[in-house]
């Protein structure tokens, strides 16, 4: 794959859901090896713009293509090539609760290639000890900790050695020190690996720490995609919001909010 | 107007509804059938180790409480018929009413309402479990298509084992049958069933297998169509699980009765 083209590239991309608007045509591109920070208040859409990034959605309008590839029109083969070559660790780690941690890891490892066991059990276990985690391959995911369930779902992320990496909200529910150790271990998976990342997060600091570019949303639109420094000297009234925790001024319009309350059916 | 208009859309949201339903599983289940036999050919093979532990515990788990449901039914079959044929003084026939009976309805109706009641309800509880955890998701972006790692092994492990859970119950009933009935028609058991199995044809026992083979399909379809229609968290689970057992019973009693009657045409 040439390196000029970017990994992914998203154009006019609309969301809906039923009758609200939750994405208004967002163009997005990330290139190969940076880390990319999405980021965004709650309902900002980011998780939106996720599920479509991953092909878990359909998008209304637009394109979102990754690693060269349509997946709105890809085929059922295009599409498995593209998801092989993509690691996703969801925000609560999403580990099949009926699988080993071990076990978990393997999963892409037996599905997709025609490793013996005695190779697929080192890889895995390999991939364990990558994210910290190296003697735990035997326990049940519900026997984890909440930060030991975000580096055994990156473990099986990673397991294909995949070129792009996403993260969804890795310091949610978190204390400080584990989440600045996932921290740690993102830049130390690009720096290794040479993997691509997104990471979708709200965390300022470690939104700041990991990003090489950032890109603000809020509702439905890109605010700014710049790097760490330029958001922070963004004079947007939003970003700066965000960036300083200010509550947001709701404006009340008189006539809306009586409708609201008097309306009898949505 | 509105007290007019309410009810129409209601009931147009739920005649739309049960339509998407009914097309969603059928969706499932050409799905399931195309992964089944040609998976392997896009790199979405149906691992014969899944299909294996489907079939164990839809089927061997089952077959203590099926041999005793079954037992019991054949029991009660021939109080039943004892009591009503004695009327006319046509006990001996007891041993013909027991045995189609059994085979063409009873055995195929309990063996599919209790597999309804364990593993469809189970079936539903863990995708839509799997679904509000984004465990689905998960399984989707690792290129593994859920309905080809959940669903598929499960419709057929239930078109192999309801079948076969069948056909026990059939026979665990004949017991159960001859064990109450024959010192009642002074017999012993032994010549009981070997009466039984001289008055049966194949076609009786089809009949049963036939009927199990179409409820295995509803069971599979209804609970793994609920499972992956799941949202709103633990509570979402817990009415799928409960819609799917409810659901699939309707529609076996309901499918069941349309079945016998064009086939004692």
């Amino acid at each position: 794959m040439n390196a000029t083209v970017p990994l992914i590239e998203v154009e006019q991309l609309e969301a809906w859901y039923g009758r609200r608007r939750i994405l208004n045509g967002v163009d997005f591109t990330v290139n190969a090896g940076e880390i990319r920070v999405i980021m965004g208040g709650s309902g900002s859409g980011k998780s939106t713009l996720l599920r479509h990034l991953l092909g878990l959605h359909k998008p209304r309008s637009g394109w979102v293509r990754l690693l060269g590839v349509d997946i709105a029109r890809a085929g059922e083969r295009q599409m498995l090539d593209v998801r092989r070559q993509i690691g996703v660790s969801f925000q609560g780690g999403a580990l099949l609760t009926s699988l080993s941690v071990g076990d978990n890891v393997a999963l892409p490892l037996r599905e997709h290639t025609n490793l013996d066991e005695a190779t697929i059990r080192i890889m895995s276990r390999l991939k364990l000890e990558v994210v910290n985690l190296g003697g735990f391959q035997d326990l049940m995911p519900a026997q984890l900790s909440g930060g030991m369930i975000k580096r055994a779902a990156l473990a099986r992320a990673i397991a294909m050695d995949p070129k792009l990496l996403f993260f969804d909200e890795p310091s949610a529910g978190l204390d400080p020190v584990v989440s600045a150790e996932l921290d740690e271990l993102i830049l130390r998976l690009r720096d290794a690996l040479r993997m691509t990342i997104v990471v979708v997060t709200h965390e300022l600091e470690s939104a700041f720490k990991i990003a090489d570019t950032i890109t603000v949303l809020d509702q439905g639109d890109i605010l700014m995609t710049g790097t760490v420094d330029a958001v922070r000297q963004c004079d947007n009234e939003r970003i700066q919001d965000l960036l300083n925790r200010r509550p947001r001024e709701i404006q009340v319009d008189a006539d809306a909010y009586l409708k609201r309350l008097t309306e009898e059916a949505a | 107007m509105n007290a007019l208009v309410r009810p129409l859309e209601s009931l147009g949201r739920a005649t739309l509804g049960a339509f998407a339903g009914v097309g969603y599983a059928a969706a499932l289940l050409w799905e399931s059938l195309y992964f089944a036999a040609f998976g392997w050919r896009i790199g979405q093979p149906l691992r014969l180790r899944a299909v294996i532990e489907q079939m164990r515990q839809i089927g061997v788990d089952a077959l203590a409480i099926v041999a005793l449901l079954a037992l019991t039914i054949g029991v009660m079959l021939g109080i039943q018929f004892i009591a009503a044929l004695s009327e006319f003084g046509a006990q001996s026939q007891v041993v013909v009413a027991v045995a189609k009976s059994v085979t063409r309805e009873f055995g195929a109706l309990i063996t599919a309402i209790l597999v309804a009641g364990r593993s469809g309800s189970a079936l539903a509880a863990r995708i839509g479990s799997m679904n509000v955890s984004q465990e689905v998701d998960a399984l989707a972006t690792m290129g593994i298509e859920p309905v080809r790692y959940l669903a598929a092994p499960a419709l057929i492990a239930m078109l192999i084992m309801l079948p076969v859970l069948t056909v026990l119950a059939d026979a665990v009933a004949i017991v159960g049958a001859a064990l109450y009935s024959s010192p009642a028609l002074n017999v012993t058991p032994t010549a009981y069933i070997l009466q039984t199995l001289s008055l049966l044809t194949p076609g009786d026992v089809w009949q049963g297998i036939a009927k199990s083979a179409v409820f295995a399909v509803l069971i599979t379809l209804i609970g793994v169509s609920t499972g992956f229609s799941v949202s709103g968290g633990a509570e979402g689970v817990g009415r799928a699980t409960t819609r799917a057992v409810v659901l699939s019973i309707c529609w076996i009693i309901v499918v069941d009765m349309v079945f016998s009657f064009f086939l004692n045409r």
